[in-house]
């Protein structure tokens, strides 16, 4: 199955019942599958005007304590992001995936993870932070749905999945789990759905006593301190005591990273993956004990070297090298071999 | 015996809001209110509050209420009104909100029929940011943006939103009342009424454009607002129902529904 294809079928096994978006390259087969899909279960799928629209449709259908998504790539993503924002402060529940092309601007229609950046960091304006699932498969691409839905519910707060272009567009077997009854999920006492029995609920991003905005960032951070501890995922491959270089890579990129260390492996290299699944929050602690193992640390991503900075505070004081490719360019396994050999033979000389 | 002729709808809030004097939001909300206790929707009811002056209407309204940002509000309602379409959900929404930052909101909002309901206050200024060119206020109508008054050279002409709307083929009720004026109070209800039955009926989009006055942008006393939007809003700004969702569609289509 198709990535972007194998994105919807997963939100509708998860609940979900609706979608709002804009078609944009390289993600449109998600709209496109829900929008034949969504039929056969009672669900709905609406083109919105507008990525901007889009989000507040979300934003509106979140607010009535449903499991709702919505899906882009890059430049979409930033249209979102004034939502993302509202979202983020009103505690709404909701789930963006981020089929990442190349940028900046219109920049290209071709993988990338030039938006690490983004989505790890400048999500929107304000003290806010969303947790960021990086899935390196098709199989991930889907679960990672399934558990972008579970999180925005646990903590009441966007979810988005991060995919770079090859995860939308590849062709990969997939597992999917037991179809969730939407009928079945806890109300949501929060949620806006008519008063009566109740007091109104209000929704609302506004806080215009500084008091009130402070306690409302202040709860938020503790929120965001406990997703830091306790929902960090990441994986670890090849990994030995006396590494000779630990190589971070996250989405489909440590797929090619593995490759190369496989092959290498065979001419007595001593390679190590450190895989990122959850970008924010990042795995720091995990990522420096494993880096204290390794004589060498390199980043490779199809970015400039977006995710340096977080190696870097995994492992203080450490050098970290970089490799990448940029505009929507994949590199081969030899590409990155090379890269890998070139280093260790300099004893990390550039 | 006493009974009761007046008293404050269930459908607001006891408490006091933060409207100007003379200001006409006080009657608009009360009306909105009054609709939603006759038709008995207050407990399925959800409003939508814009960014502007009724930016703090879900502390005056007595039902269920998410806040929007600036001009979003048809999105946020389209999201709550397709993934519910049980409840009763209406925007409260400014000349600033609606007719500039969300233009395409509303246009959209429109253009699918979402049946929802939309208070749309003209008082052909900005209010809450202090008096700014709005997209409705009038040629050579002062403004802080505007010090020399309405450029119409540069600034086009005011963005008459009934007019736009109701040009779209999709069936709604667009309708513009006035509050301006005694007279216009009574009509307005029933517009309002109308547009809410129409939503209760599962039929329309419905929105309802309210020819207001701002007496502390304006400059003005508020009997000479109420005035002043006689002498110059509303021969620009006619009072009358625009559409309906009863009129004829327009020769060409082939069906009603469309699509299969």
């Amino acid at each position: 199955m198709k990535g972007n294809e194998a994105i919807g079928e997963a939100a509708v096994r998860a609940g979900c019942r609706f979608f709002f978006g804009y078609p944009i390259t390289p993600q449109s087969e998600v709209p496109e599958y829900l929008a034949k899909r969504f039929p056969e279960v009672g669900g709905l799928y609406l083109q919105a005007e507008s990525e901007v629209a889009a989000v507040n449709m979300l934003y509106g259908a979140g607010c009535t304590g449903t499991r709702v998504l919505t899906t882009s790539s890059s430049p979409g993503i930033s249209l979102m992001s004034e939502g993302m924002s509202y979202i983020a402060a009103t505690e709404i529940p909701v789930v963006f995936v981020n089929i990442v092309r190349a940028g900046p601007g219109l920049g290209g229609i071709l993988p990338s993870q030039g938006d690490y950046w983004q989505a790890t960091r400048g999500m929107g304006h304000g003290d806010f932070r969303i947790l960021v699932l990086a899935p390196a498969s098709v199989q991930e691409a889907a679960d990672f749905v399934r558990l972008a839905f579970d999180l925005a519910d646990k903590y009441t707060n966007p979810v988005m999945v991060l995919g770079d272009g090859i995860i939308g567009q590849m062709m990969e077997p997939v597992d999917f789990p037991e179809m969730i009854d939407p009928k079945s999920f806890p109300e949501k006492p929060w949620a806006v759905t008519g008063c009566k029995g109740r007091e109104p609920n209000i929704l609302t991003s506004l806080f215009l006593d500084p008091l009130v905005l402070e306690q409302v960032n202040v709860r938020l951070k503790k929120k965001y301190d406990r997703m830091e501890a306790e929902e960090k995922r990441w994986e670890e491959y090849n990994i030995s005591d006396d590494m000779q270089l630990l190589v971070f890579a996250y989405g489909t990129v440590s797929r090619i990273v593995k490759t190369a260390i496989d092959d290498l492996a065979a001419k007595g290299y001593k390679i190590g993956l450190f895989r990122p699944i959850t970008v924010y929050p990042y795995a720091y602690e995990a990522a420096g004990k494993v880096a204290a193992k390794a004589k060498l640390l390199m980043s490779v991503e199809l970015s400039t070297g977006q995710m340096v900075d977080d190696v870097k505070l995994s492992a203080p004081g450490r050098e970290v090298h970089f490799f990448g490719r940029q505009g929507g360019i994949i590199p081969t396994p030899e590409e990155v071999g090379n890269e890998f050999v070139k280093l260790i033979d300099s004893g990390g000389k550039k | 015996m006493v009974n009761t002729i007046f008293s404050r709808p269930e459908s607001l809030r006891d408490v006091p809001t933060h409207y100007c004097p003379g200001c006409t939001h006080g009657i608009t909300h009360r009306l909105v209110a009054e609709v939603l206790d006759e038709l008995n929707i207050r407990e399925r009811a959800v409003g939508v509050a814009p960014v502007g002056c009724a930016v703090l209407a879900y502390n005056y309204f007595n039902c269920d209420f998410v806040e929007a940002s600036h001009g979003r509000a048809p999105a946020m309602a389209t999201g709550i009104k397709r993934t519910r379409p049980d409840l009763i959900v209406f925007t409260y929404q400014g000349d600033g909100d609606l007719a500039s930052i969300g233009t395409a909101e509303i246009f959209h909002a429109a253009n699918r029929g979402e049946k929802f309901t939309v208070i749309f206050v003209n008082n052909a200024i900005y209010g809450m940011t202090g008096g700014q060119m709005a997209p409705t206020t009038m040629p050579g109508q002062v403004a802080t943006t505007c010090p020399f008054g309405r450029d119409v050279s540069s600034a086009g002409y005011p963005v008459r939103v009934c007019e736009v709307l109701s040009a779209l083929t999709t069936p709604a009720y667009i309708v513009r009342v006035k509050m301006n004026e005694p007279a216009g109070i009574p009509a307005a209800k029933k517009a309002l009424r109308k547009a809410f039955t129409y939503q209760v009926e599962g039929r329309c989009f419905s929105l309802v454009e309210f020819v207001s006055t701002c007496p502390t942008n304006w400059g003005m006393k508020p009997i000479k607002a109420c005035e002043w939007a006689t002498s110059d809003m509303i021969p620009y700004y006619p009072i009358k129902e625009f559409k309906t969702p009863d009129d004829p569609l327009p020769p060409g289509l082939k069906t009603k529904e469309g699509g299969k």
